[in-house]
């Protein structure tokens, strides 16, 4: 019988193969007293030397297998056993206590180790104690005797597993053999998910307990989409699951193709995808993805990831990082969005009985008007390195928009006077999210640049529907003739005034609400970036004038969302 | 022995590339090297002995060399510094 076990989805594809475990010998070191010290320097030379030959070796077959960037790690590897501080340490505590090598290696290593953890600042340092244990690792196992499991021996298609996977264990990974790998621990953002995104290849972390629950040559299939591994599948679920990793692979070939492309329907109409973003981190997936813009930067995780609020330069740096990183691409920032399900320990703000309704995002802004302040002149003086879009979030009022935007004006004029460089070509817009908005949008297209449509809360406000509710969650409609109609009339308001109208909620993405939101007119969709080449994809295949067609209909004629839905499925096939 | 001071302009400090290229360069030479920051002086030839330092921006440090190469040590250290923009 088949046994599912789930874990954190850190690489896309499906892979069915056999298990290897890649599980470490026992490298547990004990104290010997050692009364030939030379002879155990000696070792400690001869061990370090191997160490050095063998990973020499990794380094090149990684540099073939993973590029020159990756093999760079074995550098920093072999740098650590050249190191004369280490070797004198480890010697002299050989010498003085009269101990074994190994056991010397160890203190010395480890004294490191904590004191690189215990420095502050940083993630670097954390990485550099990895690399400390990866390399004891190796000196340790050369000097007890022993082979560390080495994937650059396996010659057939296996599965790995592992408790988790270091540098030189990935390093060693043949594409050709390895399809997939599932760990014990770690998240997406660990060292083996980031890997195995670069090599293409399916992952699975963060299970707990792979490796006690698969034998050596189990039969497997991992779905990395869904986070999920079976073992001793069954006949249907093979065939299932072969079906479903060819038509990806297909699908994925297809939209890689578009990584350079721009968006555009096969009637030759052109539009914007952007990328919604949370820190600068996230350009890494918006180029690998190839968004033409970012449409959403949330900048909240800027104050959210802090003990206090964020200082002028350094929300400058992280503005400037984004914008210099997109090199003159659009970027729309929104600005401080705290306040619903977003709470700021250190701004004390009252508990409410109702938050999504209210004091948050713009509301708080212009009564604390400080804090705004410094995020608009971080953002005015990071506009001169690309293409800056500002974004008001919960705006209900022209008047609201008015004064938001006096505010920037006054900090623009007064950092000019200052001296200071600051873009004269960024547009001003407002994030359409709360339907008195959305009604007046045409009252607000003749002040605003642009409208960015914020379908998650426009949803949940024009529902009256918590969309953290379970028991209301069926009324969150994305295609309800009434948010369509919604949707219609700021983009049409836009439209008329000569400006462009965007989309940044989950619902630009949607597969089914895309060919209804280009019907609809929709001049930029902005999505999460893994979302962005299959609805360049998508939107190919799309005609724009049918698609208008589809989405008058849907407006005018249809009264539930399961109308729209099977219209939307006669004309997209 | 030559020694000279210097003022870290660089961002990140002698961390990543800027500590690997200092090591690199004085390893090359015979002489004795330390960096001393904060009271506290490391081989320079040492890899793990200058990250444990913690060399931030802003931070004063000097650089000593002794030995029968001590000058052209002093002065190929030197380049570096200048060339990765460590210092100015």
């Amino acid at each position: 019988m088949t046994t599912k076990l789930t874990g954190i989805a850190a690489s896309d594809g499906i892979a069915h193969a056999k298990a290897y475990l890649l599980v470490e010998p026992d490298l547990t070191v004990e104290k010997n007293k050692a009364s030939d010290t030379e002879a155990e320097m000696q070792r400690l030379k001869d061990a370090t030397d191997k160490a050095k030959e063998q990973l020499t070796k990794i380094k090149s077959v990684a540099k073939e297998s993973l590029g020159e960037e990756e093999a760079q790690v074995f550098d920093a590897h072999i740098m650590v056993l050249s190191d004369p501080d280490l070797m004198d340490q480890t010697k002299s505590v050989i010498d003085s206590e009269e101990v074994n090598a190994e056991y010397a290696f160890k203190q010395v290593t480890d004294t490191f180790i904590t004191l690189f953890e215990g420095m502050e600042d940083n993630a670097y340092m954390q990485e550099r104690a990895a690399d400390i244990r990866d390399v004891r690792k190796r000196v340790i196992a050369n000097l007890l005797n022993v082979t560390l499991p080495s994937p650059a021996t396996i010659d057939e298609e296996v599965i790995i597993i592992a408790e988790d996977l270091t540098p030189s264990d990935t390093a060693q990974l043949n594409k050709k053999y390895v399809k997939a790998f599932v760990t014990n621990i770690g998240g997406r953002t660990s060292h083996s998910a980031i890997m195995a995104r670069s090599l293409e290849i399916p992952a699975i972390v963060g299970t707990k307990d792979i490796t006690e629950r698969v034998k050596e040559n189990d039969e497997l299939i991992v779905d990395g989409i869904n986070g999920e591994v079976y073992i001793d599948p069954t006949e249907e679920e093979i065939t299932s699951f072969n079906k479903q990793a060819k038509e990806y692979d297909e699908l994925k070939l297809e939209w890689e193709q578009l990584l350079n492309e721009p968006s555009v329907t096969k009637d030759g109409k052109h539009v914007e995808i952007g990328a919604n973003i949370g820190t600068p981190k996230d350009l890494v997936g918006v180029k690998d993805n190839g968004a033409e813009a970012i449409g959403l930067y949330r900048t909240e995780f800027l104050y959210m990831d802090s003990s206090e609020l964020p200082t002028e330069d350094d929300q400058f740096e992280a503005y400037k990082k984004v914008l210099e990183g997109m090199e003159n691409k659009p970027v729309v920032v929104r600005t401080m969005d705290i306040g619903g399900d977003k709470e700021l320990p250190y701004l004390e703000l009252p508990d409410e009985m109702n938050p999504f309704l209210g004091y948050r995002a713009i509301r708080i802004s212009l009564d604390r008007d400080n804090i705004f302040r410094t995020q608009l002149r971080a953002l005015l003086r990071a506009s001169v390195h690309g293409t800056l879009r500002i974004m008001f979030p919960m705006i209900a009022t022209v008047q609201e928009f008015r004064e938001a935007k006096a505010i920037l004006e006054e900090e623009k004029a007064l950092l000019i006077k200052k001296g200071v460089k600051v873009s004269d070509d960024i547009e001003v817009g407002i994030m359409v999210e709360i339907p008195a908005a959305a009604v007046l949008a045409d009252q607000f297209a003749k002040e605003v640049d642009f409208f960015s449509i914020g379908t998650n809360d426009l949803i949940q406000y024009s529902m009256a529907a918590d969309r953290m509710n379970e028991r209301v969650s069926y009324l969150y409609q994305p295609y309800n003739p009434s948010i369509l109609r919604l949707v219609k009339h700021v983009i049409d308001s836009a439209h008329k005034e000569g400006k462009w109208a965007g989309m940044c909620g989950e619902m630009a993405g949607d597969q089914t609400a895309v060919p209804l939101l280009l019907g609809l007119g929709l001049d930029e969709f902005s999505m999460s970036a893994t979302s962005i080449l299959k609805t360049r994809s998508l939107l190919k295949k799309l005609d724009s004038k049918k698609m208008k067609e589809l989405s008058d209909k849907a407006v005018n004629e249809c009264t539930t969302v399961d109308e729209v839905i099977d219209l939307v499925n006669q004309y997209v096939k | 022995m030559e020694k000279r001071e210097y003022t870290i302009t660089a961002d990140t400090g002698i961390h990543a590339r800027p500590a690997t290229l200092l090591v690199q360069q004085a390893s090359k030479f015979n002489s004795d090297i330390t960096l001393e920051y904060k009271g506290k002086s490391v081989n320079l030839k040492s890899i793990m002995g200058v990250m444990s330092l913690g060399v931030g921006k802003g931070a004063e440090v000097s650089i000593t060399a002794e030995g029968a190469d001590e000058a052209e040590a002093i002065k190929g250290i030197d380049e570096t510094i200048k060339n990765e923009g460590i210092s100015e």
